[in-house]
């Protein structure tokens, strides 16, 4: 069940979106996100839909990828729905004992379960077909204006490149730790919320001594290998836009002016 | 002077108790002197908490010693303006192959080291090319190291030193993780590295079937060096290394035995055909 978090999980392929630049990508990503609270009619939506369905066809990255990372946050997608189903005033629809769920309820809660699971796809989409670490090269690229106002961006970048590197490995150990313990008797499945989460605690110690001991083992290694902060690096894949980035770029100009045109005439 | 040079190197490290007052000092590396050549293939024994790590650990700059000196290719370690010439000269393996693995993908992490030392782009990659080649691992260099078997991974580390082009490699205990497979793997790689590219190999061990092919065998034991020779000279010896809580490679150890028993065997024998020749001769 841990493992199914695609976050940060790189899918190798050979297509169109994996090529281009990470910083296309990466604008491409907030702009997707931008634009499903831009559109608000159900026209937007089949739009953001159309677009999205292109771009993962594009990307030949098997859809069940995707789904995969949705499984992770139906809980929250749930709470969501419910909230706004029951909570919204307006026309009463259907009421049954206490609860009365709205005509606008209705439409709010159907709207918010499709901004949040295109806004999951849209986001595993980037992360499955852009390495973590052209991502945080990305981000310290576009940040890099920061480094005036003394913000450590190549720092901040290269954490964010570890974490992402360590999400996985540390995730084999939780489950690895996790089975030691059942196997000798830990109970994580039964009893309340409060119970489950006290029979965490034998789950997180471990866990958090191991991620330390890595973390130093690893400060060594890149000591080892001469890492010094951002100062006097180069890159082994240097950031340089091509013709691609450019035809990305309009059409995601297109894209957005579209929805807002949507927006603002429909 | 050799390539690694230590004189009367001492390394001590205080152990402090929870309220952290000094509660002894424990000395890892006791007074050992060293002498490297350039090109050899260097073999450091020694069971756990000998000190054969703390050692290494001081080629690399990553530690400084308490007193003594370590010249890494006529540098002092000690200088700080030295130091990243002296880590870009003697690359280090680490034991566990997930904790030192920094890139996302083989390539990226090759390139690490070549990167943060300021190699124009071009040359990186070349570098990154020849690095996997020679470890023989260019045709995973688009794989996920996640998705690596343990010998492979170790090899990609391996490859990211080699990037960097250092003189010398230590490698300390690479194999301590690995399954049988992983380790050949790994020692094959390294020692084509010695053959081939001439470079100096320092391997901290404690399986002695990795120990044969070396130039030199140091054995370690509480910070001191207790045995130096030739691995037919330190598995003559079995006895001594017995006493150090070493084991000997089972064919040399039945050879012993036999020759304990009566049986005109000479002292030493490394290898089952070495063994067998012998046996042939009655």
């Amino acid at each position: 069940m841990i493992r199914d978090i695609t976050l940060g999980q790189y899918y190798q392929a050979d297509s169109v979106i994996h090529k281009l630049d990470p910083r296309v990508k990466l604008v491409a990503t907030l702009c997707f996100i931008i634009s499903l609270f831009v559109v608000d009619s159900w026209v937007g939506y089949v739009a953001a839909a159309v677009f999205l369905a292109v771009m993962i066809r594009l990307s030949k990255v098997p859809f069940r990828f995707m789904v995969k990372g949705m499984k992770a946050i139906v809980f929250i997608l749930l709470i969501t729905v419910v909230f706004n189903l029951f909570l919204t005033p307006g026309e009463p629809l259907v009421t049954v004992w206490k609860f009365t769920i709205t005509e606008e309820g209705l439409r709010i809660a159907v709207m918010m379960a499709v901004r949040l699971s295109f806004l999951i796809v849209g986001s595993s989409l980037m992360t499955l077909t852009t390495t973590p670490n052209s991502l945080t090269d990305a981000m310290e690229k576009l940040m890099g204006p920061l480094k005036y106002l003394k913000v450590p961006v190549h720092e901040v970048a290269m954490m964010m490149s570890i974490a992402l590197r360590f999400i996985p490995i540390l995730l084999e150990e939780t489950d690895k730790i996790m089975k030691a313990q059942i196997a000798r008797g830990a109970d994580f499945e039964s009893g309340n919320l409060i119970k489950k989460a006290k029979a965490m605690v034998p789950l997180l110690v471990p866990l958090f001594i191991s991620a330390f001991r890595r973390a130093n083992d690893l400060a060594m290694a890149m000591e080892a290998r001469c890492y010094r902060g951002g100062e006097h690096r180069t890159k082994m894949k240097p950031l340089r836009y091509h013709a691609a980035d450019r035809v990305a770029y309009c059409v995601l100009l297109l894209y957005f002016a579209g929805c807002v045109a949507i927006r603002v005439w429909l | 002077m050799g390539i690694i040079k230590t004189d009367k190197l001492t390394f001590e490290y205080i152990r402090r108790d929870e309220e952290g007052n000094v509660e002894g000092i424990t000395c890892a590396v006791d007074e050992v002197d060293l002498d490297i050549k350039q090109g050899d293939f260097i073999a450091i024994l020694g069971h756990n908490g000998s000190g054969k790590s703390t050692l290494a650990k001081h080629i690399n700059a990553i530690l400084y010693p308490t007193e003594g000196t370590v010249w890494v290719d006529g540098m002092d370690t000690q200088e700080e303006k030295h130091l990243w010439d002296i880590r870009q000269e003697a690359g280090m393996v680490f034991q566990n192959p997930d904790n030192q693995i920094i890139g996302q993908v083989v390539e990226e992490d090759v390139g690490f080291g070549p990167e943060n030392m300021g190699v124009p782009t071009k040359e990186i990659w070349e570098r990154v090319e020849e690095s996997l080649k020679a470890v023989g691992m260019y045709e995973y260099r688009k794989h996920s190291p996640n998705k690596l078997s343990g010998g492979q991974k170790q090899r990609v580390s391996i490859a990211g030193v080699i990037a960097m082009h250092p003189k010398c490699i230590i490698l300390d205990e690479p194999t301590a993780m690995l399954d049988p497979n992983g380790r050949k793997e790994v020692i094959r790689a390294v020692r084509a590295l010695n053959d081939v590219e001439g470079i100096t190999v320092v391997l901290i061990t404690h399986y002695m079937e990795e120990i044969i092919h070396a130039d030199m065998v140091y054995v370690m034991d509480q910070g001191h060096i207790a045995m130096e020779g030739t691995p037919r000279e330190i598995f003559s010896r079995v006895d001594e290394l017995k006493e150090l809580r070493l084991d000997v490679p089972q064919v040399t150890l039945l050879a012993h035995e036999l020759r304990k028993k009566g049986v005109n065997l000479p002292e030493g024998i490394l290898t089952i055909e070495e063994f067998v020749e012998q046996c042939l001769l009655f």
